[in-house]
C-alpha cells in the first residue's frame, strides 16, 4: 500500500476509530480531549494528499477524472460494490475544510458543552458525521458514495435531537424524513446508472460512459432530486430552516458548513459527470430554481426577525448561486460553484458560531431584543460584521468569487433566459446585501437592549482559537481565490470537456 | 417402474433430526420430568438440525421420492439455508422463552414439543418438490402455532389472538388446497417442476378462466401466510396477544415459511405472465399499507407486527418485476428469487434481535406493552436499548444498520434489473415511511423516562438454573429488571450476526443465489 493509499483509509479510520474511543472512554473531559485529537489527526491527514500524482501525463484520451491517489478493493461484489476512494482537485477543499470544521467544533466541545447530553457522546456522534461527510467526498464508486451518503443522516438527527433548542424534536425528525426522502431517490437513481452500465465505478461512468438518451435523462433528474433536498434547492428546502434554527451551535456549523456541500459536491461529480446529456437537458430548470432560490431566500431574510433563522435562510440563498454556477455546465460557473461552496462553508460557519456565542450570552436571539453590540461587546459585533461583509460578497473576502461568477458564467452563456437569470441574481445579490445590512443595523448598532447591557466586552480563548481560522480563511480564499481554483481548475475543465 | 421406491435417507436427514426431536422432546417431557431436560433437548435438537442441514446441504443437491424425472424431496442449497434458518430461530426463540417458562405462564413440555413440530414443517417446506408435501409441510409449521398463540394462561387477548389465527389460517389453507386442485384439473400434474413445464410447454392452458382462477387462488392463499394485504388482518391482533416469544417465532420462522412456499411455487410452478402483476400488487399494498398503519400505532408488538406487514411487502417486491417482460429474462428472475432469499435473511436476523430486546426489556411474562412502557429503557440497560435501535435503524434500512441497508439496497437493484423502476421507487419511499415510525420507536427508548413510571431497580438474584425450575409452578422469582442471560446471549448473537453480515452481504448474497 503506497502512502497515498495509506492516507485516504487513514482519513476515514482515524475519525472512526476516534469515535469508538471516545464513546469507550467514561471521564467525560478526557474523552472530548481523545476526540479533539482525533480530528486533528485526521486534518494532518488531509493536508498531505494534496501532494502526489497530479497526472496531466500519458497518451491517449484522458479519463474524466484523474484521482491523485486512489485505493480500490473490491467488497460486495453482488451489489457492484467496490470499495473505491480517491481524491482530486474538486474533492480534496471539501475534505479539508470538513476535517478543519470538524476539528474547530470538537475543540468548541472542549469548552461548552450545549445542553441536553454528555460532551462525550456529543464528540462522537461529530466524528462520525466527519467520517460519512469525508467518504462522500473521497469515494469514487457510486454505491459506496450513497453509502456514505446516508451514514451522516441518523447522527446528524441525534446531535439535532439531543442537543438542540426547544423544537429540536420536530425539527430533528423533519431534517431525517426530508433527507432519507432524497437520499432513497438517491438510491433509485445510482441503480439505474449501475443497471444500465453495468459497473459503478465513477471514473469510467464520468462523461455518459454509452448510457442511452432516456437513462441519462432518468438518472439525472432522480439525481437531481435528491441532491436538491440536501443542498437544498427551493421549493426542497423547508427542512433547512428548522434543522439549523433548532440545532445546537456546533451542529449548525457542521450542518451548514459542509453537510449541504454532500449536495452540490454530489451535482457536479456524479449527477452532472454521469448523466451530461441529462444535465444539459435539465440546466435551464435547475438555473431557474437557483435564481428563485436565490430570491426567495433573500425576500425572507428580509423578513426574518430571529438571528439563527436568518443566517439558516440565507444559506438557502448562497446555495442558490452555486447551484447556478452548476446549471451553467461552463467551466467559469462550477469554478464558481466549488468556491462558492468553500465559501459559503467557511463563513456561514463562523456565522453560526458567532450566533450561537450571541444566543448563549444573551438567551435571546430575536432581532428586536438585541441592539447595541458593539456598545458592550464590541469584539463579537466586529467579528459578526466581518463575517455578515464577508457573506454578502465584499469583494477581497471570500464570498465574493462564488457569487461574482455564478452570474458572469450566467451572461457568458448568453441567450435570453441566461442572462435574464444573471440579471436576476444581481439583483438577489443586492437584496443579499440589504438584509446583511439591516441584520448589522439592528444588532450591532443602537442603544444596548436589556439582554445587551449585561455582556461582558471579553472572548473566551476557545472561542478565539475556533473562530480566528476561520476569519483567516476567509480573507485568504478571498484574496488568494488560486489556494482553491489553483487544485480545482483542471479536474473542472476535464469535466466540462467530456459534458459538450 | 418398480413398485418399491428407493429412498435417499441421506437426503431427509434433516427432516429426521427435526422430527426426532420433536419425538425426543415428548419423551424427555414425559419420562425425566423436568423442564431444564426438555428445553435441553429441544436446544440439542435445534442445534443438531441446523448442522445436519448444513452438512447435508454442503454435498450437492439430492433428490428423493421421484416419479420419473419429478420428486418430491429436492434438497439443495436453499432448501438447506432454509432449514438452517429455521433450526436456529428455534433455538433463539425457545431461548427468548425463558423467562416465559420460568414464570410458569406455560407448560414447558408442550411448548418445547409444539415448537419442535414447527421446526419440522420448516424444514420440510424448504425441501418439498410437490404442492401436496408443500401444503402439508406448511401446515406442520402453522398448527402448533395455533395452540402456542393460545398458551398463555389465563390470558383473554392470548385466548382470542388464538381463535382469529387458527380460523384466518384455515380459510387461506383451504384455498391453497382448493388452486392445487383446480391447477391438478388443469395440468394432471401435482410436482412443482412438472406444472412448470406443463404451464409453459402448453400456453393454451394459459388461456383456460380456470388456470388463472388456481393460480390466483394458490398464491393468495400463500399471501395469508405472509400476511400480505390484503390478508393481513390477523396479524397485528395475532402477534400482539400471542406469548412474546411465540410473536417472535410468528414474525421471523412462520413468515419465512410463506415466503419460502410463495417462492417455490412462484419460483417452479406457476407462469410468471400470472402471478407477476398479482405479485406487484401485493407487494405495493402491503409495503404502503403496513407502514401507514404502522406509524398510528401506540403499541410495541403491534407496531412491529405492522411494520412486519410492511417488509412483507418488501420481500415480496423482487417478485413484482415479474409482471413486465424486462423482469422475466432469466437472469433477472433469478436476480430476483435471490434477491427476496436474501431479504428475508436479512430480514428475520433483525426481526428477532428486535423481538429479543422487548423481551428483554419487559417483565418475563408480560405482553409487549406500550410505546410508554419502553419509554427510557435505553437509559436502564443501555447495551439493550443500543441493540434494539441497531434493529430498529436496520429495520429501517440506514446506517449503522448496514445488515438492512443492504437488504434495501439488493431489493432495490433487483428491481432496476428486471426494469421495474417504479417499483424501486415506490420501496424507496415506502422506506422513507418506515424511517419515521422506527425512530419514533428509537427516540422513545432514549427518551426521559416519565417520573411516575421508573420503576424500582431491583437485581433479579434469581440463579441461572432457576429455568430449570418445574415449569407448573407458580414461581416466586422477583421480576428483575435486569434482562436474563439467556435472552441476552439471543439479543448478542443476533445483533453479532447482523453487524457480521452488515459488513460482508457478500455472504447472504452467496448463500440465496
Amino acid at each position: 500500500m503506497r502512502f497515498g493509499q495509506f492516507l485516504l483509509v487513514a482519513v476515514l479510520a482515524v475519525p472512526a476509530l476516534g469515535a469508538v474511543a471516545v464513546a469507550a472512554i467514561r471521564p467525560d473531559r478526557v474523552a472530548r480531549v481523545v476526540g479533539t485529537v482525533a480530528a486533528a489527526l485526521t486534518l494532518l491527514g488531509t493536508l498531505p494528499l494534496a501532494g502526489g500524482d497530479h497526472g496531466w501525463f500519458g497518451y491517449g484520451p484522458r479519463p474524466a477524472v484523474q484521482p491523485w491517489h486512489q485505493l480500490d478493493l473490491p467488497w460486495v461484489p453482488g451489489l457492484d460494490l467496490r470499495f473505491h476512494l480517491g481524491v482530486d482537485g474538486i474533492s480534496w477543499p471539501l475534505v479539508v475544510l470538513t476535517a478543519l470544521l470538524t476539528l474547530l467544533c470538537c475543540g468548541y466541545t472542549l469548552w461548552r458543552v450545549p445542553d441536553g447530553g454528555s460532551g462525550r457522546a456529543l464528540v462522537a456522534l461529530l466524528l462520525v458525521v466527519e467520517v460519512g461527510i469525508l467518504g462522500t467526498f473521497l469515494a469514487l464508486d457510486l454505491v459506496l458514495f450513497f453509502l456514505f451518503f446516508e451514514v451522516v443522516l441518523l447522527p446528524m438527527y441525534v446531535i439535532i435531537a439531543g442537543w438542540g433548542g426547544d423544537d429540536r424534536r420536530r425539527a430533528a425528525r423533519k431534517f431525517a424524513l426530508y433527507t432519507l426522502f432524497g437520499s432513497v431517490l438517491l438510491l433509485v437513481g445510482v441503480y439505474v446508472v449501475v443497471a444500465a452500465a453495468g459497473t459503478a465505478d465513477l471514473v469510467t461512468l464520468t462523461g455518459g460512459a454509452g448510457l442511452s438518451r432516456g437513462t441519462q435523462l432518468a438518472a439525472f433528474t432522480l439525481l437531481a432530486l435528491a441532491f436538491a433536498v440536501k443542498s437544498p434547492l427551493w421549493p426542497l428546502h423547508s427542512w433547512l430552516p428548522d434543522a439549523h434554527t433548532q440545532a445546537p451551535t456546533v451542529g449548525s456549523v457542521i450542518l451548514a458548513g459542509v453537510l449541504l456541500k454532500m449536495g452540490t459536491y454530489g451535482l457536479i461529480r456524479v449527477a452532472v459527470g454521469v448523466a451530461p446529456e441529462g444535465a444539459r437537458w435539465a440546466a435551464p430548470v435547475l438555473g431557474v430554481l437557483a435564481v428563485t432560490a436565490i430570491l426567495i431566500g433573500s425576500l425572507v431574510c428580509l423578513a426574518q426577525d430571529e438571528l439563527k433563522r436568518l443566517i439558516a435562510y440565507s444559506s438557502v440563498g448562497h446555495m442558490g448561486f452555486v447551484l447556478l454556477g452548476v446549471a451553467t455546465l461552463t467551466a467559469t460557473g462550477i469554478q464558481a460553484a466549488l468556491i462558492g461552496n468553500i465559501a459559503h462553508g467557511v463563513i456561514t460557519g463562523l456565522l453560526f458560531f458567532l450566533a450561537g456565542a450571541v444566543k448563549d450570552r444573551t438567551h435571546t436571539g430575536t432581532l428586536a431584543e438585541l441592539s447595541g453590540l458593539r456598545e458592550t461587546a464590541p469584539r463579537l459585533a466586529g467579528l459578526l460584521g466581518f463575517a455578515a461583509v464577508a457573506s454578502l460578497g465584499l469583494p477581497g473576502l471570500a464570498g465574493f468569487w462564488g457569487e461574482a461568477f455564478a452570474v458572469v458564467a450566467a451572461v457568458r452563456r448568453g441567450g435570453g433566459l441566461w442572462t435574464t437569470l444573471a440579471v436576476l441574481a444581481a439583483i438577489g445579490g443586492a437584496l443579499t446585501a440589504a438584509y446583511f445590512l439591516r441584520l448589522l443595523r439592528q444588532v450591532t448598532h443602537g442603544r444596548p437592549s436589556s439582554a445587551v447591557g449585561r455582556l461582558a466586552p471579553g472572548l473566551a480563548g476557545a472561542e478565539l482559537t475556533a473562530w480566528a481560522p476561520l476569519v483567516l480563511l476567509a480573507l485568504a480564499v478571498g484574496l488568494a481565490p488560486a489556494l482553491v481554483l489553483g487544485y480545482a481548475s483542471g479536474p473542472v475543465d476535464a469535466l466540462v470537456g467530456v459534458l459538450r | 417402474m418398480s413398485l418399491v421406491q428407493s429412498v435417499n435417507n441421506v437426503a431427509l436427514l434433516p427432516a429426521y433430526l427435526a422430527a426426532g426431536t420433536a419425538v425426543l422432546v415428548l419423551l424427555a417431557d414425559l419420562l425425566v420430568a423436568r423442564a431444564g431436560a426438555t428445553v435441553a433437548v429441544a436446544a440439542a435438537g435445534a442445534v443438531a438440525t441446523a448442522v445436519g442441514a448444513a452438512v447435508v446441504g454442503a454435498g450437492g443437491e439430492r433428490r428423493t421420492f421421484c416419479v420419473g424425472a419429478d420428486c418430491s424431496w429436492v434438497y439443495g442449497g436453499r432448501a438447506a439455508l432454509v432449514a438452517a434458518v429455521f433450526a436456529l430461530l428455534t433455538l433463539g426463540v425457545l431461548a427468548l422463552s425463558g423467562p416465559l417458562l420460568r414464570a410458569g405462564r406455560a407448560p414447558v413440555g408442550e411448548y418445547a414439543f409444539l415448537l419442535a413440530c414447527s421446526l419440522t414443517g420448516g424444514v420440510v417446506l424448504g425441501a418439498a418438490g410437490d404442492l401436496i408435501t408443500l401444503i402439508v409441510a406448511l401446515e406442520t409449521l402453522t398448527l402448533p402455532l395455533y395452540v402456542l398463540v393460545g398458551l398463555r394462561r389465563g390470558s383473554l387477548a392470548s385466548a382470542e389472538a388464538a381463535v382469529t389465527f387458527f380460523v384466518v389460517s384455515v380459510v387461506a389453507t383451504t384455498l391453497t388446497l382448493l388452486g392445487a386442485a383446480l391447477l391438478y384439473t388443469v395440468t394432471g400434474g401435482l410436482h412443482l417442476d412438472r406444472l412448470g413445464t406443463t404451464l409453459t410447454g402448453r400456453p393454451e392452458l394459459l388461456d383456460l378462466p380456470l388456470t388463472t382462477v388456481a393460480v390466483a387462488l394458490v398464491v393468495l392463499g400463500l399471501a395469508f401466510k405472509v400476511a400480505a394485504v390484503p390478508f393481513h388482518a390477523w396479524a397485528p391482533a395475532t402477534y400482539d396477544g400471542a406469548p412474546l416469544p411465540v410473536a417472535a417465532y410468528l414474525s421471523t420462522a412462520s413468515k419465512l415459511g410463506g415466503v419460502v412456499a410463495l417462492l417455490a411455487v412462484v419460483q417452479r410452478a406457476l407462469p410468471a405472465t400470472v402471478t407477476g402483476p398479482v405479485l406487484a400488487l401485493l407487494a405495493v399494498l402491503t409495503m404502503t399499507v403496513g407502514n401507514l398503519v404502522a406509524l398510528r400505532q401506540r403499541r410495541a408488538v403491534r407496531l412491529l407486527a405492522w411494520s412486519s406487514v410492511a417488509q412483507a411487502g418488501y420481500i415480496l417486491a423482487p417478485l413484482g418485476a415479474l409482471a413486465l417482460a424486462g423482469g422475466r429474462t432469466a437472469d433477472a428472475r433469478a436476480g430476483a428469487y435471490a434477491a427476496a432469499v436474501a431479504y428475508a435473511v436479512f430480514f428475520v436476523v433483525l426481526e428477532l434481535a428486535a423481538f429479543a430486546a422487548v423481551v428483554a426489556l419487559r417483565p418475563a411474562d408480560a405482553d409487549g406493552g406500550t410505546l410508554d412502557d419502553l419509554r427510557g429503557g435505553a437509559r436502564r440497560h443501555p447495551w439493550v436499548g443500543a441493540a434494539f435501535a441497531l434493529a430498529l435503524i436496520g429495520l429501517a434500512g440506514l446506517p449503522p444498520g448496514l445488515a438492512g441497508l443492504f437488504a434495501k439496497v439488493t431489493v432495490v437493484r433487483s428491481l432496476l434489473d428486471g426494469g421495474a423502476g417504479w417499483l424501486a421507487l415506490v420501496v424507496a419511499l415506502n422506506a422513507v415511511l418506515g424511517l419515521a415510525y422506527y425512530l419514533r420507536l428509537a427516540a422513545t427508548l432514549y427518551a426521559a423516562p416519565a417520573p411516575d413510571a421508573a420503576p424500582a431497580r431491583e437485581r433479579s438474584g434469581t440463579p441461572v438454573a432457576a429455568a430449570g425450575a418445574p415449569g407448573g409452578a407458580v414461581s416466586a422469582v422477583v421480576v428483575g429488571s435486569r434482562p436474563a442471560w439467556l435472552v441476552s446471549v439471543v439479543l448478542a448473537a443476533a445483533t453479532a450476526v447482523a453487524v457480521v453480515i452488515g459488513f460482508a452481504p457478500q455472504l447472504v448474497l452467496d448463500l440465496a443465489r
